[in-house]
């Protein structure tokens, strides 16, 4: 009876802090209509911030937290929203996915450069050691606070956003943001408050946690996304609902974790448990994120061509041989570890194309592209050991059946649901999949096959297969954009109301190019992993799978070529760190900052060179006038009727501070 | 009394206007004379919205001068103009689907005026708001919603009400009585311009009339001349004595 009592006050509490957290990202989301994947990377910068303050620097506790809640978490959600989001307004799902994706990867990024991972770091909790017994357990002081705060959050919340001014205009910027303005208010700062407030929230659960568990980057950033599944239960809207998804999800992982290793008799449960253990919060997610309700039917509601010009076959396949060449070519005159370097990279790069297809011209966003690499790369090692060409094929079939199994029950989603779902897909392989000893034990080695007794043994000649393998898939995916597939995959995407009225099957659609995205992902995944020669469970994380999304975002995601470009663009920077360590902080943030730069552009960089070319000829050749018409004379025939308030003509006055706030060129008639 | 009192509510003078590169406004010149009901009328996508756009600030001339009390407001935002008392009933239903009937209102009393009063006028001018304060305004129904609008609009006393396509998918009686209450704002002393496709609903209500074709006002004049020109715009024999 203690222990049960126990693991529920403990649980709980665990609940209280996802309820923090998930609410922080509710009234982001409910307020500035964009779902903010970002809020546990938050979260854990400012815990990172408050152990540097108050750990490192001796900063009392109420100071330290002051300056992380109060000062530096809104700033930064402010300013946030301020540079990167507001310009957001009225862009593609997709790019604001990127955007706050890029934003978490270089949260990450920057966290791990300023406190390399390694070194113990312990945040104590609030009155350490002090507490009180409830019926016999000791509950310390800090999970009493932490359960209070919880309440007392959704609460606050609650009120702020149904009965104070500031949240009923948070609430009408989301429903209609001209008709907020048209109503007298600034659209602008209603949602600036919000993302302050929201990652104030996320910055909160951080600290909260943090003496809970040990101080890690990657740790923390993950639990917070446990708290998706609870925002998701409240459907992204409602709070309370929101606040009971927390306590659910705290009460299932503190009695999860206790209760099931015990229902295997003698402790020999099996090595799947520990994972799922750990999993159940994205478990839940992926159940509430099934119950949600089919949504609607939308069709775009501006359709503009957007796509770029779409090569002929061709000119692809010529383009694919150009890069075998230039990889044969040029393979001689790298070293070693750049040859290691550049393939990797590549083989990046071919995970990446396989989200062409499926983000690019379907606009369904995957954020488990590494998923399905990594059970590619599996399933090379175990056909064969691995250096069959037979391993390949079956390296490509395992992803993609898996991935139309997962896909199924996922694919009446759409947009945001179906990112979150394949985020939590990811996460669950991550724990539960990768970590089983009968696939990695500790690490796998990978035999790389011959072809026709010449032998591709070396990491040169691999290196020539990758870019060899890259141009077919290339020249593959092209054919496709040009065929009835990609026909109506770019229909799906410009409008799936459309496709439906003209008879074709959105499900059956997805579910083919969902299926293709992941054998290609998984053949990325087998061939990046022979180039390794080595991988182990934690080769193919789930957050390391993000920065597959960012470099295709960089070279452009609706491009053949694009993900080629995006994967050098990170060898580069891996290899500038290496030659310079002063610039190790590239690598870790500059995907993610070139990604946000370039989310808006489809066709990435190429898109952005020409956009620049096009400015500087444009410049030069002036600008359209902007200075008015001078005035004709007003025509004398209308009637004159009541004058308009002084007071107001007063107040159009002050909108330019012009004194007389006539129009210049009238003043001068 | 200032020269302010003689000087149009609003007034457009060569005003163009484009979204991206595609002009749709090829320099419109448009009066609303103080305390009258100007009528802009058209065909579909000839400019009449985006004319009103401009108006209320949601989109920035290329050219042209929009005075407002005789006041340069070009590029001035929309949250500014909608303070200084330029309000606008937008196309469609302008309202905030979910919030509450009473939200909706509470939105319009952002000039520090008494919120309960903003309710009260609203609730005397269309008691129906009044029965259905907390349902949320998307369960309305569109007349509802056309009013919410209108009260909306109309809660912080503007001097210049901007109306668009106040008929847009409703029955025809209803349109009357929403026309009515227009005219009521209208002899209350406020400035009025009503963007409408369907001349006939409108004319009853308005002093003036203005017709847009292809991106400029065709022909302007009091309402009751307008009928001619109108039948040959609509018909599409424009050029051949429509201009007065």
């Amino acid at each position: 009876m203690t222990t049960f009592l126990r693991l529920t006050i403990f649980g709980l509490v665990t609940g209280g802090i996802y309820a923090v957290a998930a609410t922080g990202l509710v009234v982001t989301y409910t307020t500035s209509g964009i779902f903010n994947f970002a809020h546990g990377a938050i979260g854990m910068l400012a815990a990172f911030l408050y152990w540097e303050l108050h750990v490192n620097h001796g900063i009392p506790t109420l100071v330290s937290l002051a300056l992380v809640l109060l000062v530096f978490a809104p700033l930064a959600g402010a300013l946030l929203e301020r540079t990167l989001i507001r310009p957001l307004h009225g862009a593609p799902f997709a790019t604001t996915i990127v955007v706050t994706v890029g934003i978490l990867a270089g949260c990450l990024g920057l966290a791990q450069q300023i406190w390399k991972p390694g070194a113990p770091r312990v945040v104590e909790e609030f009155f350490p050691a002090e507490g009180f017994h409830v019926a016999g357990v000791f509950v310390s002081w800090h999970r009493a606070i932490t359960l209070l705060i919880a309440a007392a959050t959704v609460v606050a919340l609650r009120h702020l956003l149904h009965h104070s001014r500031a949240g009923i205009t948070m609430r009408a910027v989301v429903d209609d943001r001209d008709l907020t303005s048209l109503s007298g208010v600034a659209p602008t700062r209603p949602s600036a408050l919000s993302w302050a407030i929201g990652s104030s929230l996320a910055a909160l659960a951080g600290i909260l946690i943090a003496p809970l568990i040990t101080l890690d980057v990657v740790l923390l950033t993950l639990l917070v996304i446990d708290a998706y599944a609870a925002a998701v239960v409240g459907r992204l809207r409602s709070l309370p609902l929101t606040f009971i998804g927390a306590m659910i999800l705290g009460l299932a992982q503190s009695h999860g974790s206790y209760w099931l290793p015990k229902a295997f008799p003698g402790d020999r449960f099996p090595d799947w448990l520990p994972g799922f253990t750990d999993s159940l919060p994205v478990i839940l997610l992926f159940v509430a994120l099934l119950a949600l309700p089919e949504a609607r039917l939308r069709g775009a509601r501006a359709v503009r061509a957007v796509t770029g010009r779409v090569p002929s076959v061709r000119h692809a396949a010529a383009g694919a041989l150009l890069l075998t060449g230039v990889a044969w070519a040029g393979a001689g005159f790298m070293t070693g570890q750049d040859v290691q370097r550049v393939g990797e990279g590549v083989a990046l790069g071919l995970i990446g194309l396989s989200l062409v297809p499926l983000t690019g011209f379907a606009g369904q966003v995957s954020l488990c592209p590494f998923a399905f690499a990594g059970l590619g790369a599996v399933a090379m090692s175990k056909v064969g050991g691995g250096g069959s060409w037979v391993g390949l094929l079956v390296a490509m079939a395992v992803p993609a059946a898996v991935g139309a199994l997962v896909a199924l029950p996922a694919l009446r989603l759409q947009g945001l649901y179906l990112a979150l779902s394949t985020l939590a897909f990811a996460v669950l392989v991550d724990y539960m999949v990768f970590p089983q000893a009968s696939l990695f034990r500790t690490s796998i080695t990978l035999e790389r096959p011959d072809l026709f007794g010449l032998s591709l043994q070396s990491d040169r000649a691999w290196f020539v297969v990758l870019a060899a393998a890259y141009g077919l898939a290339a020249v593959f995916v092209v054919w496709l954009r040009r065929g009835r597939l990609g026909r109506r995959l770019v229909a799906m995407r410009d409008s799936p109301v459309g496709c439906a009225m003209t008879g074709m099957s959105l499900t059956r659609t997805k579910l083919v190019v969902f299926a293709l995205s992941a054998a290609m992902a998984g053949l990325g995944g087998a061939m990046l992993a022979a180039m390794k020669v080595s991988i182990s469970a934690k080769s193919f994380t789930a957050l390391g799978g993000l920065t597959v999304l960012l470099i295709a975002v960089i070279g452009g995601i609706e491009t053949a070529s694009g993900p080629l470009l995006g994967g050098l663009a990170l060898a580069g920077m891996t290899i500038l760190a290496q030659e310079a360590p002063a610039l190790g902080w590239v690598p870790a943030v500059g995907p993610a900052v070139a990604a946000i730069v370039l989310a808006r552009q489809r066709d990435g960089v190429a898109a952005v060179l020409g956009g620049l070319a096009r400015n500087v000829v444009g410049r030069r050749r002036g600008r359209a006038p902007t200075t008015p018409d001078p005035l004709t004379a007003l025509d004398g025939s209308w009637p004159v009727g009541q004058a308009l308030e002084p007071a107001r003509v007063r107040a159009l006055d002050g909108l330019f501070g012009i004194d007389d706030g006539l129009c210049a060129a009238e003043s001068a008639r | 009394m200032t020269g302010d009192a003689a000087r149009p509510a609003l007034e457009l003078r060569g005003v163009r206007a484009a979204y991206g590169s595609i002009e749709v406004l090829h320099g419109v010149d448009l009066v609303v004379p103080p305390a009258s009901v100007v009528a802009l009328l058209g065909p579909n996508g000839v400019g009449k919205t985006t004319t009103l756009k401009v108006a209320c600030g949601l989109v920035t001339p290329t050219a042209g001068c929009v005075h407002v009390a005789g006041r340069h407001v070009n590029g001035a935002g929309a949250h500014r103009l909608a303070r200084a008392g330029v309000r606008t009933v937008p196309e469609g239903r302008g309202v905030f689907p979910n919030l509450t009937v009473a939200e909706n209102l509470a939105l319009a009393s952002a000039d520090r005026r008494h919120a309960a009063t903003v309710h009260e006028q609203a609730y005397a001018r269309f008691p129906r708001l009044g029965e259905r304060a907390r349902q949320s305004a998307g369960s309305l129904s569109g007349g509802e919603q056309q009013m919410l609008a209108l009260a909306r609009a109309l809660a912080t006393d503007p001097a210049l009400l901007l109306v668009d396509e106040l008929s847009m998918g409703l029955a025809p009686l209803l349109v009357e009585e929403l026309y009515e209450q227009v005219a009521t704002i209208a002899r209350e002393g406020v400035s009025i311009l009503v963007v409408e496709q369907f001349a006939h609903t409108v004319l009853g209500v308005a002093h003036h009339a203005a017709l847009m074709m292809n991106g400029r006002v065709q022909f302007s004049g009091p309402s009751a001349e307008i009928a001619g020109a109108l039948d040959a715009a609509y018909l599409g024999t424009t050029g051949t004595g429509a201009r007065p």
